[in-house]
């Protein structure tokens, strides 16, 4: 017991907690340039979003050592305590929150908004990270399947009625999880392909795109070995898929909003109006591409500065470095990002507990999630769907949710040898 | 099972890999590949703001201002910013419809909501001062200093020419203007474009996404500021040119006066001419038009230089002093003249009854057809040459060497050539070989194809008043100061013609005025010469031409008078002549009666028709 004696602090990853802190950094710096005022110019100040975001990243770090010096034990053995407190909240801010930007998930406390789906992730990571760590789960067994989906279903449903149709789509990046857990490899394939496959269903002739896929399932039959039951499974993936392009198009055309059509339409090039939806993603581009190789310098942003990008200091913080820092600043960001993300996944794999090591996945799929959807979307890559920059993008909830999601991970790796 | 589940670690890390490889290279094209990107930034926050520079000044002879500028204003318009329920008392403002409220920003709209277009250009000060008590009533529109041309006098239209908006053609070719500029559409401020704009200069402002300014680029490091235009100094006596315009009254036709030692045109009437103060700032177009359709005046047709007259008898000089330089003609040379001078085949030059024969100097005050029709033939049978050809070609060129037909290289633009026929011309008309001095004899008396314009012709006076050269007339004759001459224009042209054969023919053209065909011209205080001329015109009464100097020694000024419709050259064109020669001399006028009846005259409307003289004007001529 003497690695405990030499206190928790000798024992957590740096590695991490420095990654966290220079994001930290960056993202206070990146919303004071974002919303940079000469006559407020001080980082301080609190009537503003950068004094505020200072204030947040006080309280985070608070909230991170708090996480640390509890007993790595509380997390695993109060997780359904915990997922079931968040879904009541999720529950509960439909009937009693605060509408912001169309989205009805926030409860307001002081003068601070509290959004509880941020926290829910964190809830659900851990309580999938249980489930699938307890005895005879086995992701092969079409019961266990139906127990994880329901999982990560439930929390993303309730957010689905608060009108958040991001951050709900965000809990279905937990299929990483399942996928290491051992769920069939189709899955995530699904995920993958099927966008793939809408996208071109809308970009090429539905028949030809059938045709096509005509094909290569007379290929499948043509190398199988001709079991019915392959033949049968072959025609009917043929069958699913023929409609799914069918069924892509009428979806698009008459079940999706009007301005999300836009959305849609705009990241597969069809439209091209820059005064309505592709206005937001031009102007992302543009002071992402202004930007250069060293970028226009600090404060220097004039597509930031004079707002000409929206929601620059939340979803479309990205801008600012792009602009301000130009490729050297914005791929530094990038690879950051994904040296997190790479380092949660080899601390993960070194967990001895199942618990701890499904957990890391998780806490490695949700930062993974938002990172490509919030960066591919400034980029002009995927359609605008309004998620934050982890611990960059402006706002408490996301920053706080987003702390304690990680930290506990960083609790139970520190802890890794006291638990059997 | 678990070393399978334990290999996805790499395919997961492979896509998260995969992620940031496709972010990497999209940021290296956006931020590296492409400049589109950072030009729209600029193009996002930057306004251009042009400074526009006031244009040049324009004086007279005298230093008395003739052009200036007058404040005006362009009411600029930002759509986006214009809030709706003020639209009828804005319009009401303008004198404009809530139609034409909506078409105009319709088209502003189109151009750009966030920036600036052009509602109602060039409002006048006394219309702004009404309009900016008004003005913050209405958000979204301000207005943008510019400046008017104005004239201090309502002459001399066509030597100043106007200024207009620069047009999508001009703007395509030179890349100084821009749209809203002004250029000179005629006159000096066409030819003089250049010296007058000035430097436009430019300030640089970052606008926000609201279009709110946000303060000047840089600290006003890329700013310029303009430079004013530089000012001119005309050769116009502005009195002279006014007094001129009101002899023209009711009369087509021009005035040229020159001060021969100088090339220095002292006016140019044109007539009808109209106010230049009609063709500037906002009511240009609806003028412009009304000037345009006036098919009875033409006042927009600058007939002293675009308008091409048979000289008539004044091109008999032209035979005197051409013949005596090809020595055969002398002023002792006498010819006999019957009433006229046969051609053949039973056809005649006529003339009119006067003493025969007649030495040079007699022709010329009698202005006898048949004694210049003689020298005009000898000129072209002249042996000293192998045939016609070589001879015409001889004197054509002796011809064009007073600056006839070709143009003068006045600075003003669209002057004439005129036409002195190339032989060419005749062997495609008479055939090769197929025509000699009787075939073209009407030369001779300045009819038929040669065409002159009045600026020729006064500049023709000017070279007899300098024995033998000129200088190029021109209108400005100094830029920036008062005393920096323009170079080109002291140049002097010496013409094909020995000084010593104009002594006779300035001695003819004194007895012109003296005892010849212009004795209305004479002035008792100074001696003038001068030479009648009547050119033909197929489509109505002939035009009277007089070209003159004065004083005989030492010139002062020379000058060419054409009356279209006129008839016999003396009747009007001399008086003017001399009347103008007096104000310029002697600066006031005491022949009130010539000069009540010369502005009384009513050529256009056919007063004074006697069509039955048409032919003996000629024959007196």
């Amino acid at each position: 017991m003497t690695r405990e004696n030499k206190g928790i602090f000798h024992r957590i990853d740096w590695v991490l907690v420095v990654l966290y802190l220079s994001m930290l950094l960056i993202g206070w710096l990146s919303i004071y340039a974002a919303v940079y005022d000469e006559n407020h110019y001080h980082i301080f100040d609190l009537t503003q979003k950068y004094g505020k975001q200072m204030v947040f990243i006080i309280a985070a770090l608070l909230l991170a050592m708090g996480i640390l010096i509890i007993d790595p034990k509380f997390f695993s053995q109060f997780t359904w305590f915990i997922y079931g407190f968040f879904l009541f909240m999720l529950v509960v801010v439909i009937f009693s929150g605060r509408e912001i930007a169309g989205s009805k998930g926030w409860f307001a406390i002081g003068g601070f908004g509290i959004q509880p789906a941020e926290f829910a992730k964190m809830a659900t990571a851990l309580a999938l990270a249980k489930y699938l760590s307890l005895q005879d789960i086995d992701l092969r067994k079409y019961k266990n399947v139906i127990g994880a989906a329901t999982i990560i279903l439930i929390p993303a449903l309730i957010v689905m009625l608060q009108h958040d149709t991001g951050s709900a789509i965000v809990f279905l990046a937990l299929v990483i999880v399942l996928y290491r857990a051992g769920l069939t490899g189709f899955v995530p394939l699904a995920f993958i392909g099927l966008p793939v496959l809408a996208i071109l269903a809308l970009l090429i002739n539905k028949l030809i795109l059938v045709a096509i896929l005509a094909l290569i399932a007379g290929g499948f039959y043509f190398f199988s070995k001709r079991k019915i039951r392959t033949s049968l499974l072959i025609l009917a993936l043929f069958l699913g898929l023929s409609g799914f392009v069918f069924s892509v198009d009428y979806s698009v055309h008459h079940i999706l909003k009007p301005h999300q059509q836009n959305r849609i339409e705009v990241l597969i090039g069809k439209q091209t109006d820059l005064k309505g939806a592709g206005y937001n993603v031009n102007q992302s581009l543009i002071a992402i591409g202004s930007g250069k190789l060293f970028g226009k310098g600090f404060l220097q942003g004039t597509q930031t500065k004079y707002n000409f990008v929206p929601e620059q200091s939340t979803d479309f913080i990205f801008c600012t470095i792009g602009e301000e820092w130009g490729f050297v600043g914005s791929a530094l960001l990038v690879i950051l990002f994904t040296g997190m993300i790479v380092r949660l996944i080899q601390r993960a794999e070194r967990q001895r507990s199942r618990f701890s090591r499904f957990y890391g996945y998780g806490v490695a799929s949700i930062i993974l999630f938002h990172f490509a959807i919030n960066i591919g979307m400034t980029l002009g890559l995927v359609p605008v769907i309004g998620i934050p920059l982890p611990f960059i993008s402006y706002g408490g909830s996301s920053l706080w949710a987003f702390t304690i999601l990680l930290f506990i991970f960083i609790r139970q790796d520190s802890s890794r040898f006291e638990l059997v | 099972m678990e070393r399978v589940l334990a290999f996805r670690k790499y395919l997961i890390l492979g896509f998260i890999l995969l992620i940031a490889s496709i972010f990497l290279a999209r940021l290296f094209y956006v931020q590296i590949m492409v400049d589109k990107y950072i030009l729209s930034a600029n193009n996002n926050v930057l306004r251009y703001m042009t400074q526009y520079p006031a244009r040049g000044l324009v004086f007279d002879r005298y230093g008395e201002l003739l052009v200036y500028n007058e404040a005006a204003y362009d009411l600029m318009v930002i759509p986006k910013q214009v809030k709706k329920p003020d639209t009828s008392a804005l319009c009401s403002l303008l004198g404009i419809d809530a139609e034409e409220f909506r078409s105009r920003l319709q088209k502003a709209r189109a151009f750009s909501p966030y920036r600036p277009s052009i509602f109602e250009a060039q409002i006048t000060r006394e219309n702004f001062g009404f309009l900016e008590e008004k003005l913050f009533l209405f958000p979204g529109f301000y207005v943008q200093p510019r400046t008017l041309r104005k004239y201090s006098y309502p002459v001399a239209a066509h030597a100043f020419g106007y200024i207009g908006e620069a047009s999508p053609e001009v703007i395509a070719r030179n890349p100084y203007y821009r749209p809203g500029d002004y250029i000179g559409i005629s006159g000096i401020e066409k030819s003089y474009e250049e010296v007058l704009r000035g430097q436009k200069g430019m300030k640089i402002r970052v606008f926000d996404v609201l279009n709110r300014d946000k303060g000047s680029f840089r600290d006003g490091k890329y700013d310029t500021t303009a430079v004013a235009g530089i000012d001119l100094y005309a050769t116009m006596d502005v009195q002279l040119q006014q007094y001129g315009e009101l002899l023209m009254t009711n009369k087509k036709g021009s005035i040229v006066a020159i001060e021969p030692s100088t090339g220095e045109i002292l006016c140019l009437v044109t007539s009808p001419s109209y106010d230049p103060n009609l063709l500037s700032g906002n009511i240009r177009k609806k003028n412009y038009a009304a000037l345009l359709a006036d098919t009875v005046y033409v006042p927009l047709f600058n007939r002293a230089l675009m308008a091409m007259y048979p000289p008539g008898s004044t091109f008999k000089l032209v035979d005197a002093l051409v013949g005596q330089q090809e020595g055969v003609l002398t002023p002792e040379t006498r010819y006999g003249c019957q009433l006229g001078f046969a051609i053949g085949n039973g056809k005649k030059v006529a003339c009119h009854p006067h003493p025969s024969p007649l030495d040079l100097i007699g022709a010329i005050q009698t202005s006898c057809n048949a004694y210049f029709c003689r020298v005009f033939k000898s000129i072209i049978d002249n042996h000293a040459y192998p045939g016609t050809r070589k001879a015409y070609e001889n004197w054509r060129k002796e011809v064009m060497s007073f600056g006839f037909g070709k143009k003068l290289g006045i600075d003003m633009p669209g002057e004439l050539n005129g036409n002195i026929p190339s032989p060419a011309y005749y062997d495609k008309y008479h055939g090769v070989n197929r025509w000699r001095s009787m075939t073209i004899i009407s030369l001779a008396i300045g009819q038929g194809e040669v065409g002159i314009t009045p600026l020729q012709l006064a500049n023709f006076s000017a070279t007899i008043a300098n024995r033998g050269w000129f200088r190029t007339p021109h209108l400005i004759r100094a830029i920036g100061k008062k005393d920096s001459l323009i170079g080109e224009f002291t140049t002097r042209h010496q013409v094909a013609v020995d000084p010593r054969y104009f002594e006779v023919v300035v001695e003819g053209m004194a007895n012109v005025v003296t005892a010849g065909t212009a004795t209305g011209a004479k002035l008792d205080s100074v001696e003038i010469c001068g030479k009648t001329g009547t050119a033909q015109n197929p489509h109505g009464k002939n035009h009277s031409i007089f070209i003159a100097f004065a004083p005989r020694n030492n010139p002062k000024i020379a000058i060419s008078v054409v009356c279209e419709n006129a008839g016999f050259g003396a009747t009007w064109a001399a008086p003017i002549a001399s009347l103008m020669i007096e104000k310029y001399l002697k600066r006031t006028v005491k022949r009130k009666d010539v000069e009540e009846r010369m502005i009384g005259g009513n050529l256009i409307n056919g007063k004074y028709d006697d069509d039955q003289r048409k032919q003996r004007d000629l024959s007196q001529d």
